[in-house]
């Protein structure tokens, strides 16, 4: 479990004349849960786009699992391992819960299969339900997914992510305009996920993040200001200055 | 785009009898074209509905299921009837070789148009179909020594066939219109094979959140690529129906007023049903028989009627029929 799975490279990312990044290099160990911290603007959303896939950065290199991951067009990353949610709910509305999972279980096997019968395909049935299961949705399969609560979709939107057995799971702020009831369950799920495989969390609420990680990654204005456990994090001077200590009490 | 539920998921979600009823689709689609020439005013608007039905079914494979509003339909429906017309009529090849070979040749066509225009979004993808679409017209209109021009293709009646040693008179209204069910139902079972495949929900998965579908591992382009040839290869064989019904194509069919009125159709009927098509096709032509009766200017009282849909069901009749049915049943 504890081989390197990700290692980052060097990597920026320019829009026009903004370094949205600069010269990122770190590297994730596989089976842990790392937070990537940051004040607004820090360059946090871009860093996950890039790992995902959805944004090709301007320079450096990835590699995950020994592999190079520059030039994959964005729909190949999940097919590599690497799975992510979005800070903004990002499913499928008008689709069941269920087919909301069920769906992104297909992609790995089935896609442009135009002959056989969906119903029929019970193994990718019993994997959504199983996803459900795990996020604590399964109750709720036969919903339209728009009916959810707030919490309930970013759970679903978990699922989504989950049902590829991604070796490297993203979440990009998965307590974003949750209440604290909805965060504690939250907090529970990513510890219980954070048990099997590797994690990697944006978050904003500090006392969790703290908590929950083994590992603090902190971002600032698109470089990485300090890298380690989160009481060496906690008691580091610049990451006070910038982030902690104005904001006491956040989260 | 942003209508509630879609449909056949719920159904499928929900049990009980209707949900039963529904799979059974294409068995109880044909089964209502089978009486309709018995239902309606008359057996050429009948064979016209089965026409214009499997066209705009196709269409709403591209348009209903998967969001992609395409305003160059026209283009394959008038390749199906063309490419038969010219087979037959040129080349003298079979009529049942020549439908098949339409229909290849017309997904062939809809490949190459939808290899430019799936790369394009929104607005932009529908003024290109519409561009191609003309495009094609154009050529039908230039090439005459094959097409006939302006005077339409002539010269490749139909006027009986031979079903495995039955001698059929393709002339009689009615034989000709229980031979064309059989293509109809052949597309409705098709359809209805791809709306249940994996592919199929790989289609309502774009419509409803392109982006999600990406980061799921789909290949967005290439989806969209082979659901622009299936669909195009649909309505192509509702060409080659109307080439073996009229035994002349006109050019008008290639036309954009008739993309519209595909588009029309199928706003009318319900996109994302799969009886719709032909429920929206069977309203536009009885409104048009019906009006153009009493008045030569039917166009502004079927664009009135459209816009009143559009503002109130914007399901269409089949799809607001549906939902009301299952609001009765969710009922105790």
């Amino acid at each position: 479990m504890n081989g390197e799975l990700l290692r980052v490279e060097g990597i920026g990312k320019r829009f026009g004349g903004f370094v949205a990044l600069e010269d990122i290099t770190v590297s994730f160990a596989a089976g842990q849960l790392t937070s990537i911290i940051g004040p607004n603007g820090a360059g946090k959303s871009t860093f996950f786009n890039i790992l995902s896939g959805a944004l090709t950065p301007s320079s450096g290199k990835l590699h995950f699992r020994g592999s190079e991951l520059n030039g994959l067009p964005q729909h190949r990353f999940v097919h590599r391992g690497i799975s992510r949610s979005y800070q903004i709910t990002n499913i499928f509305p008008d689709l069941p819960v269920h087919e909301n999972v069920r769906v992104a279980a297909q992609a790995l096997t089935v896609s442009y299969d135009i002959w056989r019968n969906r119903a029929r395909l019970t193994e990718l049935h019993a994997r959504a339900d199983a996803a459900l299961d795990s996020v604590g949705l399964l109750a709720k399969r036969n919903e339209l997914a728009k009916f959810l609560s707030h919490g309930q979709q970013r759970a679903l939107e978990i699922a989504i992510a989950l049902v590829s057995e991604p070796e490297l799971l993203l979440l990009d702020e998965p307590t974003a305009g949750m209440g604290p009831e909805e965060t504690k369950e939250m907090v529970a799920l990513l510890e219980r996920l954070a048990e099997k495989r590797t994690v990697l969390l944006v978050e904003h609420k500090m006392k969790m993040v703290l908590g929950l990680s083994k590992r603090v990654v902190v971002l600032h204005h698109g470089r990485l200001l300090a890298d380690g456990a989160p009481d060496e994090i906690r008691s580091n001077p610049e990451v006070r200055r910038v982030y902690l200590g104005q904001s006491e009490g956040y989260g | 785009m942003t209508g509630p539920s879609s449909g056949e998921a719920v159904a499928k979600a929900s049990p009980g009898g209707f949900s039963w009823l529904l799979e059974q689709r294409v068995l109880l689609s044909v089964a209502v074209l089978a009486v309709l020439p018995w239902v309606l005013p008359s057996q050429a608007l009948a064979v016209n509905v089965l026409i214009y039905g499997v066209v705009v079914m196709g269409y709403n494979l591209l348009f209903g299921y998967t969001g992609l509003l395409s305003f160059g339909q026209a283009a394959f429906f008038g390749a199906g009837a063309y490419f038969t017309g010219i087979a037959i009529g040129r080349y003298g090849v079979p009529w049942f070789a020549a439908v098949p070979v339409a229909v290849l040749l017309s997904t062939c066509l809809a490949a190459a148009i939808g290899i430019v225009s799936t790369r394009t979004r929104g607005i932009y993808f529908s003024m290109v179909t519409l561009a191609l679409a003309q495009l094609v017209y154009y050529v039908a209109l230039q090439a005459s020594s094959f097409t006939g021009g302006e005077n339409g293709l002539r010269g490749f009646t139909v006027d009986r066939i031979n079903l495995f040693g039955l001698q059929l008179n393709f002339l009689d209204p009615i034989n000709k219109y229980y031979v064309l069910m059989a293509f109809a139902a052949l597309a409705m079972w098709f359809q209805s094979r791809i709306l249940n495949s994996p592919f199929g929900a790989v289609i309502e998965a774009i419509r409803e959140n392109e982006q999600r579908a990406r980061a799921c591992g789909y290949d967005v382009e290439r989806s969209k690529l082979i659901v622009f040839m299936l669909s195009g290869a649909i309505s192509s064989l509702g060409g080659c129906m109307l080439a073996l019904h009229l035994s002349i194509v006109p050019l008008d069919i290639l036309h954009y007023q008739t993309s519209g009125m595909i588009v029309m159709m199928v706003l009318l009927g319900g996109a994302r049903s799969f009886f719709g098509p032909f429920v929206g096709a069977a309203s536009f032509l009885i409104l048009e028989d019906v009006i153009s009766l009493w008045t030569p200017h039917w166009q502004i009282f079927v664009g009135a009627i459209f816009v009143l849909f559009v503002l109130f069901l914007p399901k269409g009749i089949w799809g607001t029929l549906l939902d009301a049915l299952r609001v009765g049943k969710a009922r105790p």
